[in-house]
């Protein structure tokens, strides 16, 4: 009987695990499987280097996707340039600043601001980051490359705060009290011992914080401006590959050379995010075993 | 006896509310060991580290009456507590090297304190390493991960580390706690040799260690110092009932 039970909850996780895995393989292979049609009609090289996105024109349609590449990882480099320094700041003024009382409040609190819809940010730039920029700078909309860094940079902000400041929470506390008994100051103690033992996790925390940006699609469509040419500047309107799935598949027929395009387009920033996650994992792993 | 080089005077110390070091007054003298024995939560680690204001990091505590070291009041306002830590260094009980090759854990005193020749420091990093026994187990090894070290090399490693900043005073909060008997016979040695250079002060929960080591041996109990005396006097001919009953093992 009891065996009986054991099998039961037995196959049950099983087919638990199985059923997410396939959901998962699925997905994936929807994506190649739609996605490779693509290239009986555009050449790989050409999709991967070409400038010209241009897939409704009759007379010379263009596929190349190097302009929104180049809008993703714009927007993406600019939003860590942004949120990384602002956030290792913040987890190591919540660590090693803020009394106990602050940093019990303070931590919530920018856990928060992760739950905040991209639509309410997107809206925020359009309403206030955008006149902002324009008045600013002198450009006409401030719908741009920068717009939406800044906005990434924000949603970006609390998974790199609260992953750092648990970086450094883990640095065991007999590294700073042998700093410190060496007559290191707090700030030396804070740079060259604790951000430096921390520094595994600080990365995977940029790099998980990096892995929000570049696939979010609300925001930035929002607040970039919508410009599917190559970008010259941050105050360029840019188009990344998120925004360009999300306006052109609910309008684009079916199995033409164009809707199979947008799932190539998918598949290339899904492998760009695969490969993100999993260098932050490995980071992660190295640092957790070194502390061990 | 000599002049003292550490003398406290009337000291209180308190957790919160609770006082955990009651009204103690001893001299510590200059190159030589002393050790401070007692009953778990008897105050000796306090004590022992309130010689460099290592409590200060702890929230809620206070103080009253001095400590001087060297005939300075360690605990004005005016006394630079990085200077004072460079002059009173510490070896913890539990070993922890920085996760740093052997070479930047030995180096980090030097380098916080803004020695940049590197000559100077590859020099002070053999004669710490020396100092503390351990050149001959490292010298081919000194940029590998301080961490690979077993725990009574790198218990030592802790103490090169102390020694490259050339303190004066050493402090010991249960050094060979964590350690085998082969690695604490070897951490004892070199503490005996040590003193011929440095004041040493160390905490200990072991009897016999402070009988081997130990010149002067510190009794504490609740907070309250019960007796001082040479080493080989309170092991044999204790003053105090009291003592005798610890060091024979009637309780503790």
């Amino acid at each position: 009987m009891f065996r009986l039970k054991e099998k039961i909850i037995r196959t049950a996780f099983l087919i638990n695990g199985v059923l997410v895995i396939m959901i998962l393989a699925g997905i994936f292979l929807l994506l190649v499987l739609n996605a490779m049609p693509t290239f009986k009609e555009v050449p790989w090289k050409e999709f991967l280097t070409g400038k010209n996105w241009n897939p409704s024109s009759d007379y010379n349609p263009g596929y190349g996707i190097v302009s929104m590449i180049v809008s993703t990882f714009m927007v993406t480099l600019g939003s860590l340039v942004l949120a990384v320094p602002i956030g290792i700041g913040t987890a190591a003024y919540l660590s090693d600043v803020a009394s106990p009382k602050v940093r019990e409040i303070a931590k919530p609190v920018v856990e928060i601001l992760a739950g905040i819809p991209s639509v309410v940010i997107g809206f925020l730039g359009i309403v206030m980051v955008g006149p902002f920029i324009a008045k600013m700078t002198g450009t006409y909309s401030g719908l741009n490359a920068l717009n939406g860094s800044v906005l990434l940079a924000v949603m970006a902000l609390p998974t790199i705060v609260s992953l750092c400041e648990d970086a450094l929470a883990n640095v065991p506390k007999s590294f700073q009290e042998a700093s410190l008994a060496l007559g290191a100051s707090h700030w030396q103690t804070l740079v060259k011992v604790k951000l430096q033992a921390a520094s595994s996790g600080i990365i995977a925390a940029c790099m998980l914080g990096m892995g929000r940006a570049i696939g979010e699609t609300m925001t930035v469509l929002m607040a970039t401006g919508n410009a599917p040419a190559f970008p010259s500047g941050f105050l360029n309107s840019v188009r990344p590959m998120t925004s360009t799935i999300a306006i052109e598949l609910g309008e684009v027929p079916y199995f033409t050379t164009h809707y199979h395009a947008l799932f190539a387009v998918g598949l290339v920033l899904f492998l760009i995010t695969f490969v993100i996650n999993m260098i932050a994992d490995i980071v992660l792993h190295r640092y957790e075993s070194k502390l061990r | 006896m000599s002049q003292n080089f550490i003398a406290i005077d009337g000291f209180n110390f308190y957790y919160g509310q609770s006082k955990c070091l009651k009204n103690i007054t001893l001299g510590i003298a200059p190159k030589e060991v002393t050790s401070i024995i007692g009953p778990s939560g008897c105050g000796k680690s306090t004590l022992l580290r309130c010689f460099n204001r290592m409590n200060d990091l702890i929230p809620n505590t206070r103080i009253e009456g001095t400590i001087h070291i060297d005939g300075q009041n360690i605990y004005t306002p005016d006394v630079d507590v990085v200077d004072l830590r460079r002059k009173v260094g510490m070896v913890f009980q539990r070993p922890n090297p920085f996760p740093k090759s052997i070479f930047e854990n030995v180096a980090y005193g030097l380098r916080i304190n803004g020695v940049k020749n590197k000559e100077f420091i590859a020099e002070k990093i053999e004669q710490g390493l020396i100092n503390a026994g351990l050149w001959n187990e490292v010298k081919d090894r000194l940029h590998e991960n301080a961490l690979r070290l077993s725990g009574g090399q790198q218990q030592r490693l802790c103490v090169a580390r102390a020694l490259a900043i050339e303190p004066e005073v050493v402090l010991m909060d249960e050094p060979a706690s964590a350690l085998d008997p082969i690695a604490t016979a070897k951490l004892e040695e070199l503490i005996v040799e040590l003193k011929k250079k440095y004041t040493i002060v160390i905490v200990t929960h072991n009897m016999q260690q402070a009988a081997r080591i130990s010149d002067i041996t510190v009794f504490l109990m609740q907070g309250e110092l019960i007796e001082r005396g040479k080493t080989s006097e309170i092991f044999t001919r204790p003053t105090k009932k009291i003592t005798e009953e610890y060091i024979t093992g009637r309780f503790g």
